[in-house]
């Protein structure tokens, strides 16, 4: 699904041709695999279909790299609420935290991104208390305290990086807006 | 939320010209774990002394069971630090030229235990910080890890009303430290002491009940709105 909300964050600033999505999506996103024409039209389809996304014109010649979506309002909202939305802490989120402050920056700026970030902090900090306590109930297994471990472990390396990244946003802000 | 056992209200503490802590406040409730987290240099060390009484704060006020310590003479405080308090450090600060068993017992007997009562409590808490075997040993004979065990062990044995601890496991590698605070955690939850923890480390910190954030001197309010 973060696909398709990176897209909307891209759309967040004005209308956008297909292959101008994909050039945004595969610079701003270095990490993520690039995306292929076809899954970007096919993702523009869906999100057309549910009314996330709207034709905006069409240049002389037809087809569909000549096309550009815009943004509706049901989109901007569903942008926004991803934005707000802290993902469960578990462990291999990263790649989408690190799409979700990209494109928090791109569509709405340093403060949104710093919410963000700072909300995950707090969730991630309230799972890694929750498996603490677990580990040290008394009665707690040589399982249950290794299984935790395991656990806080990705949790930590998430809030390290969460923590450097709160440190970097104006920076980060201004390579992805420039 | 629990009582308050021990509260600072706008401490402010600097040294020289350079401040530490620019106006905290902050709430321990009895048996409560507290960890004071924040990068280095925002003045999580500073905190803790000012709430142990260790060190006096310039501005505000650090009450501890109604009484304003900040009013208290030296003499005062350093009996309360003795009788109600127990301190943990980054490097355990054991008195080299005692064994392991007598540095442990040392705060009952300064409290007016017997040596053989003293002796008997402190082999037991030894065993449970996993170090009964060196009970005769010196600090010198033993690892960084062993010796921070019996300072644990020291810190907890008068069964202190609050516990005091500065980076206890900074100085450890991963599984000494989270020994040493699976320990600990477990020996003041049973003894119901309230514990003022200052860790840089998420995994540490997730051992208290509540996390407060200083960022230069001040408490973080976006890290407060969390947790408290
Ligand atoms: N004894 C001291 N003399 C002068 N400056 C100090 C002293 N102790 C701490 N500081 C300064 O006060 C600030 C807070 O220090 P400290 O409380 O040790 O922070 P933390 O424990 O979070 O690393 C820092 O800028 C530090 O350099
Ligand atoms: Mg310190």
């Amino acid at each position: 699904m973060s696909t398709a909300h990176v897209l909307l964050g891209l759309l967040a600033g004005g209308p956008r041709h297909g292959y101008d999505l994909k050039r945004a999506h595969d610079d701003r996103l270095p990490q993520a695999k690039p995306l292929g024409y076809g899954q970007v039209y096919a993702t523009l389809g869906r999100l057309e279909r549910d009314g996330l996304v709207a034709r905006s014109g069409q240049d002389q010649e037809a087809g569909p790299e000549r096309t550009s979506y815009e943004l509706t309002d049901l989109g901007r909202e569903r942008l926004s609420a991803w934005l707000t939305e802290v993902e469960p802490p578990a462990p291999y989120v990263s790649s989408v935290l690190f799409n979700k402050v990209v494109v928090a920056l791109l569509a709405a700026g340093a403060e949104r991104a710093t919410d963000y970030l700072t909300a995950q902090r707090i969730a991630h900090m309230t799972r890694m208390r929750e498996l603490t306590a677990v580990k040290t109930r008394p009665g707690a297994s040589v399982g249950d305290v290794v299984a935790a471990d395991y656990a806080i472990g990705h949790l930590d390396a998430d809030l390290r990086w969460l923590q450097t990244t709160l440190a970097r946003v104006a920076e980060l802000q201004k390579e992805v807006t420039t | 939320m629990s009582t308050a056992l021990l509260s600072g209200s706008g401490i402010t503490k600097s040294y020289g010209a350079t401040p530490a802590l620019r106006g905290v406040d902050v709430t321990v409730g009895e048996g409560e774990i507290v960890a004071i987290t924040g990068p280095s240099g925002c003045g999580k060390s500073t905190l803790l002394h000012c709430l142990a009484g260790i060190l006096r704060a310039d501005q505000g006020s650090v009450v501890y069971r109604d009484q304003d310590l900040n009013l208290w003479s030296e003499t005062s405080r350093s009996r309360l630090r003795r009788t109600e308090f127990g301190v943990l450090f980054q490097f355990g600060q054991l008195v080299p030229e005692l064994t392991a068993a007598e540095n442990v017992a040392l705060p009952l007997l300064l409290a007016g235990s017997g040596r053989r009562d003293a002796r008997e409590v402190a082999l037991g808490w030894l065993d449970r910080f996993g170090v009964a075997e060196l009970a005769d040993k010196r600090p010198g004979a033993m690892s960084g890890g062993q010796q921070q065990r019996c300072a644990a062990a020291r810190a907890l044995v008068t069964g202190p009303r609050v516990i005091f601890a500065d980076e206890p496991t900074g100085a450890l590698d991963q599984l000494n430290g989270e020994q040493v605070m699976a320990a600990m955690v477990q020996a003041v939850r049973e003894q119901g002491s309230a514990v003022v923890l200052v860790t840089h480390e998420a995994p540490i910190a997730a051992y208290a009940d509540r996390e407060i954030v200083l960022r230069d001197g001040v408490i973080d309010p976006s890290g407060i709105g969390i947790f408290g």
